[in-house]
């Protein structure tokens, strides 16, 4: 699941300028024009939709790199499987993306309306870098339309209908690099929708030493992916359910190409994790649990951490309850006891289950407490206890 | 606008005629509180086709007088009155702040005309309204269909939803979770619908029911599976349902392939306006229509190529009941 985009307890909203803001200056910068990209963390919901953005559509407007020009100025985008036919003057399912005259336009690039220092953790990736600190951005917009979205207010508009900030790709590299950030995350809403501004964002932050991660429903086509994955370090998917009804009626989309991008991510060496949202009644069953674990076991490996996440009722899903404790920990038994060697339990701060243990010796290689990070015992990639290797992309 | 000569009911009821299903009735009125499927004959819903074989006068232009005229002519069948002014009364009433949806996607070349929103407008400030708000998505799409955008002051304003924006509430039914136009939810008592008569690449047809995807803030989502369920959902939604009272289908250039963007190549001079306060029977009516047009010109019906606008019977269904598609239960009349 993708982080909430709203101010959380270690999370800080990020003032264009360069400046970490503490919450009194936040919420004063927020009535701010120029900061309008966050208010309750990231965006003013009085603001955002009181009025046109006072930006120039020209400067966040390039030409999209991943579609096909067909006749009548009718245009097929090749980002996301969906694949949408888009006719003159008229946008994708993302919301994002508009064919002008037989030529398709990305409407988001350095259009940010989320920004905030993260920790890593939040993302939730814990086999990198953990206890580092992420750039966190996000544009508006989604391809999929999950009924529990946490971040609606963003990924479910078009980017006119809130307030954003011009952050070009330079200088979200400097502003991480700024704020100590080990990485820059493309977060909250759905980055493959801003992939051209992604893609340009990536390798400015590596000249600056920042390092990118992507955290994606993984609902993309295998072209643009292969050149996502030679451009970013890390990539979490959020794996939606283990079944096609449950894409198909609660997010909008299909599993099949999300299993695929898993396993071009595993082929193509990308670190990755998995996240799998636990939604109550609609994918929480032993069996798809099982059948889940199987796959990550017999495609992907071992290795792939795989967290289990709690669901807390948000957006079109607010009839149901939060996910049971006792409904994670079995999700976490059934992949346990498939073999698989890192799965989580998310959403539960103080859980055991958010440590990484050891697979030989089960100690405890990296504790956590929420977002907090207050022991690592690797080094050089390996159990400082007993030497066993630790999947994951640990630092020096 | 000069006013012309109105016809009078005796002139209304010699030109109707019928279509499709036949049978004229112009007795009992559609009063403005009725609910939308309110007809003359009992058990059927209305709709007046209205036309004139001369409304245009130029490859892209009409004859703003005739149009006038069959205007008047329609919404007299429509709500069985001898005046236009007296039939507008019906509608609306004095000090209401009236909405003219048009529909502007398309540009200047099959758009909602301007000499429509005109003649309206004129026979609304007769019937005693004052405020009147001509509204779409966006300014951008008003301009590129001619409409001058007039935000501020008293009389008749016009301006897209990115002038008010949307509301911050969720509002929900069934597979539709929108935020609502500002425009629709606060500054306007009364919508009237002014679509266009159209092929639509995805969804089969736009007419009235898909038109109000200009009132919610996502329509892009719900462009899947024909857009059925989503537009009778969108339908469903609250402000839409109670403040749309009547549906004015801009048919003198009708496009029946290559929409919803404008394709010349398609369209054709219908010459007509299609009225009812039942947006299915309108959209049945008008998806015939286009049918019809298809035919003729040697193409494949919508089934075939799997865009059959499925939603609007989904709208006529038990859950949604907005109307009703089934020919049985539509009266035709033609003027």
């Amino acid at each position: 699941m993708k982080s909430k985009a709203s101010s959380a307890s270690r999370s800080a909203p990020l003032d264009f300028g360069g400046n970490p803001l503490d919450r009194r200056a936040f919420l004063k910068a927020a009535a701010l024009p120029c900061l309008a990209a966050c208010a309750g963390g990231v965006i003013a919901p009085g603001l955002a939709y009181g009025g046109p953005p006072a930006e120039s559509d020209a400067q966040f407007t390039v030409e999209a790199q991943h579609y096909e020009k067909l006749p009548y100025k009718k245009i097929k985008c090749k980002l996301c499987p969906r694949e949408c036919v888009v006719d003159d003057r008229e946008r994708g399912y993302c919301g994002v993306r508009e064919n002008r005259g037989g030529i398709y336009y990305s409407l988001v690039h350095s259009r940010v309306v989320a920004a905030h220092v993260d920790p890593v953790e939040k993302k939730p990736l814990f086999h990198f870098l953990p206890g580092t600190l992420a750039f966190s951005i996000a544009t508006a917009g989604c391809n999929v339309n999950c009924k529990m979205c946490q971040n609606w207010d963003i990924s479910q508009i078009r980017p006119e209908q809130a307030r954003s900030t011009y952050a070009p790709p330079q200088k979200v590299a400097a502003l991480a690099k700024q704020n100590q950030c080990a990485s820059i995350a493309y977060t909250y809403s759905e980055p493959i929708i801003f992939y051209e501004y992604m893609m340009d964002t990536a390798p400015a932050g590596h000249e600056q030493g920042v390092k990118s991660v992507v955290i994606t429903g993984g609902y993309i086509e295998q072209e643009p992916l292969k050149k996502l994955c030679a451009a970013v370090d890390a990539i979490k998917v959020d794996l939606k359910a283990f079944s096609e009804k449950f894409y198909k009626e609660v997010v909008n989309g299909e599993l099949k190409p999300v299993l695929d991008t898993l396993v071009t991510l595993q082929k193509q060496g990308m670190w990755s994790e998995i996240v799998y949202l636990v939604v109550p009644t609609l994918n929480d069953g032993e069996a798809e649990f099982k059948a889940l674990a199987r796959w990550v076991k017999s495609d992907l490996g071992l290795d792939v951490p795989l967290h289990f996440s709690r669901f807390h009722p948000e957006y079109l899903l607010k009839n149901l309850p939060p996910t049971p404790l006792e409904t994670l920990e079995r999700a976490k038994a059934i992949a346990d006891a498939e073999g698989l060697r890192y799965v989580y339990i998310g959403n539960v701060p103080g859980h055991p289950a958010e440590n990484t243990y050891c697979p030989k010796c089960r100690r405890v290689v990296v504790e956590r407490a929420g977002y907090t990070v207050s022991g690592v015992r690797i080094r050089k990639g390996k159990c400082q206890y007993c030497q066993q290797p630790i999947a994951g992309v640990w630092g020096s | 606008m000069n006013q012309k000569r109105n016809p009078s009911r005796r002139d209304v009821l010699r030109l109707a005629g019928t279509l499709l299903v036949g049978g004229v009735g112009v007795g009992a009125s559609a009063c403005r509180d009725a609910p939308p499927a309110s007809s003359t004959t009992p058990g059927k819903t209305k709709v007046v086709i209205s036309r004139d074989a001369r409304l245009q006068v130029q490859k892209s232009g009409v004859d703003s007088a005739r149009l006038l005229n069959v205007l008047d002519r329609a919404m007299q069948a429509m709500c069985s009155c001898d005046s236009p002014l007296e039939a507008w009364r019906k509608v609306v009433r004095p000090g209401e702040t009236v909405g003219l949806k048009v529909n502007c996607l398309a540009g200047k070349g099959n758009a909602t005309r301007v000499e429509l929103v005109d003649a309206i407008c004129e026979r609304l400030q007769q019937a005693g309204i004052k405020d009147i708000i001509i509204w779409d998505r966006l300014n951008a799409d008003l301009e590129s269909a001619r409409f001058r955008v007039v935000e501020r002051g008293s009389g008749v304003r016009c301006f897209g939803n990115d002038t008010l924006g949307y509301e911050s509430e969720l509002v929900t039914f069934g597979s539709a979770g929108s935020l609502m136009s500002r425009t629709l939810t606060q500054a306007c008592d009364a919508v009237i619908n002014l679509p266009v008569l159209k092929d639509h690449g995805i969804a089969g047809v736009t007419i009235a029911l898909k038109s109000m995807f200009g009132a919610i803030h996502n329509p892009n989502k719900y462009h899947l599976n024909v857009g059925d369920p989503y537009v009778a959902d969108v339908f469903m939604l609250p402000p839409i349902r109670q403040k749309v009272r009547l549906h004015i289908c801009d048919a003198t250039t009708a496009q029946y392939e290559g929409g919803p963007s404008y394709m010349p190549q398609w369209t054709w001079p219908y010459n007509g306006l299609i009225v009812s306060r039942d947006p299915v029977a309108l959209d049945h009516l008008g998806w015939r229509i286009i049918e019809k047009k298809r035919t003729e010109m040697g193409m494949k019906s919508l089934k075939e190529l799997k865009r059959e606008p499925t939603y609007i019977a989904t709208a006529a269904d038990s859950r949604h009941q907005l109307g009703t598609n089934d020919p049985n239960r539509i009266e035709v009349v033609t003027v």
